[in-house]
């Protein structure tokens, strides 16, 4: 299949799944019914559903997938190693434990967004971090290696509000939240991430020729021209904005990141400028069909997103680290 | 002058690993950097390209990046190869500095003249991570030649290659001197470098020792001082040869 027949057929997959996604719900409402409401706003309830229920749903599993699938994809370029994640820098930790402050100290209940806002905050100040550890200039490993520190030190900050939670209850909703999940979300988090998200992809979709070049090293990279200390900045930039807002509205979904370019790598000739892309929309089908699947498989048991694609992509991380044990053996 | 070098020093803690070299080339020029293990071939290569912090002078420091990377190709001594990208593909990397928005025709004349000069138009769609080490190294120098700049700086191109590709790539690189341009790289292979290179820098501790035409670069005190070795050295009609004897120290 031909580069371009090859994002076509994944654009398409991820306009049908985005449909399908509009039309799943516990709400048993007709095809042209929903789609008459949505349109022209014409029945009541079925509009609410419609517009303030599937609509933000469907449109955050879009984003949220394309966003993980391109900075997996951009992280795994930049570092030369198929099993990287984006969320390997500890942006998704930190804007996580910003996140579960919020819930612990109740500001969560006060305002809607107050809970992604204190995951943005999270995300901005691991970058921080991150940039403070590894140096404005320094190769892969320091990043790594800073974003392992960062990523523990979130994970302890987490098990300690865990820790000290007043009741089961505070507990328990940090731990379903920490799930991930796209359920019961409004039109008022899209907006929120939206910016952030589409500002991020921007960032990560330059990197394309930087990444071509890397494939070489970091000296042969340097020596065509890249400018590696403003890659790494674009890089580290691009994704926190993008998983760090995803992380605010979504919660933690692992492994769409580190699957999804991993799947479309040998379709894209592995060059990582043309991962980029087929990655964004791979990951948005990969979300849109999870989402669909947490509503099909148990309707009334609330199953959580980040579950079903742990669930999913956990055995997949096995059989890659055991086909690459094979191709070098 | 493609690279002038004024006192370039690098050190690392308050030990000069580069001390003090200076060093012009010019077009024409096949220039073999030899010395043991450990002289400062490669420090002195990258912080030629200003990869490193350094006191003195490179010329190609100087540049802007893009600037640079028109002026000066570079092959790193790793034969790093990060994705299962095919031969054509990972030539092509080499224009990245003269791209527009896509490759144009006179880019992909130059992938086309740097896969013939180093014989690899049967290799085009064959995936370079799995060819054979020797392989690589010649789809890599390949890559380098696509970038078509007027100097080239190759950090041990030969090593690891059979006896005809070394010759072969040796060859390619006298060719680009023969044209104008020029040449610069670490050799180990002295006999390769008497053979091929028009003019060797002898390194040692960072310094240079000795800078001249291969005759009078690779003397019997030269081998013995710096690399601690007995050289055979004789013109025959088919150029020079040279063959380590044996250690002296």
């Amino acid at each position: 299949m031909s580069y371009r027949g090859l994002l076509a057929a994944l654009g398409a997959l991820v306009t049908l799944l985005f449909a399908a996604s509009l039309l799943v719900g516990p709400a048993a409402l007709g095809f042209t019914e929903s789609v008459v409401a949505l349109l022209t706003g014409r029945g009541e309830a079925v509009v609410l559903v419609m517009r303030e229920i599937r609509l933000p749903r469907a449109l955050l599993g879009l984003m949220v997938g394309a966003v993980l699938g391109l900075s997996g994809a951009a992280m795994q370029g930049f570092l030369r190693n198929p099993l990287a994640e984006p969320g390997l820098i500890g942006v998704s930790s930190s804007a996580a434990l910003g996140a579960v402050i919020a819930l612990q100290t109740g500001i969560a209940a006060a305002f809607t967004l107050a809970l992604p806002l204190a995951a943005l905050a999270g995300a901005a100040l691991s970058v921080l971090l991150i940039l403070g550890l590894a140096g404005p200039r320094g190769g892969a490993l320091a990043l790594i290696l800073a974003g392992i520190a960062i990523s523990a030190l979130a994970g302890a900050g987490v098990a300690l509000v865990l820790n000290l939670s007043p009741n089961p209850f505070a507990a328990m909703e940090i731990v379903f939240w920490m799930m991930g999940s796209l359920a019961d979300r409004s039109m008022v988090h899209v907006a929120l991430a939206a910016p952030f998200m589409l500002l991020g992809t921007l960032m990560l979709l330059t990197l394309g020729r930087g990444l071509d070049a890397l494939t070489l090293g970091e000296d042969a990279a340097e020596a065509m021209g890249v400018r590696l200390g403003r890659l790494r900045l674009v890089l580290i930039f691009g994704t926190a904005l993008s998983v760090g807002a995803a992380v605010a509205v979504a919660g933690t979904v692992g492994f769409v990141g580190l699957v999804v370019p991993h799947v479309l790598r040998p379709l894209v000739g592995a060059r990582p400028s043309r991962l980029l892309p087929a990655a964004a929309l791979g990951g948005a089908a990969m979300l849109l069909a999870a989402d669909i699947a947490v509503r099909v498989i148990a309707p009334d048991r609330d199953l959580k997103l980040g579950v079903l694609t742990a669930l999913v992509g956990s055995p997949f991380f096995l059989h890659l680290i055991w086909r690459m044990r094979r191709l070098e053996a | 002058m493609m690279l002038a070098l004024s006192n370039l020093t690098v050190r690392r803690g308050d030990c000069p690993v580069v001390d003090r070299v200076t060093l012009t080339v010019g077009p024409g020029e096949f220039v073999g950097l030899i010395g043991p293990n450990g002289a400062g071939k490669t420090t002195l290569l990258r912080a030629a390209l200003g990869f490193l912090a350094h006191e003195g002078e490179s010329s190609l420091a100087r540049l802007t990046p893009r600037e640079r990377a028109r002026a000066v190709a570079f092959l790193p001594q790793a034969r790093e190869i990060a994705w299962p990208v095919d031969v054509e593909t990972l030539v092509a990397l080499g224009r990245a500095p003269h791209l527009g928005r896509a490759m144009g025709v006179e880019d992909r004349a130059a992938v086309e003249r740097a896969l013939q000069r180093m014989g690899l138009e049967g290799y085009r769609a064959r995936v370079a991570t799995a060819l054979s080490g020797g392989e690589q190294a010649r789809v890599l120098i390949a890559r380098a030649l696509a970038q078509e700049t007027p100097l080239l700086l190759a950090d041990e191109p030969v090593a690891g290659l059979d006896p005809e590709s070394q010759i072969r790539a040796m060859q390619v690189f006298q060719d680009l001197a023969a044209e104008g341009r020029a040449v610069v790289a670490s050799i180990h292979d002295l006999g390769l470098a008497a053979r091929h290179c028009t003019r060797l820098v002898l390194l040692a501790r960072g310094q240079v020792v000795a800078d001249g035409p291969p005759a009078a670069v690779l003397t019997a005190e030269n081998m013995a001082a710096v690399f601690g070795v007995r050289v055979f050295y004789a013109e025959t009609p088919e150029g020079p040869v040279v063959q380590p004897l044996g250690v002296t120290r």
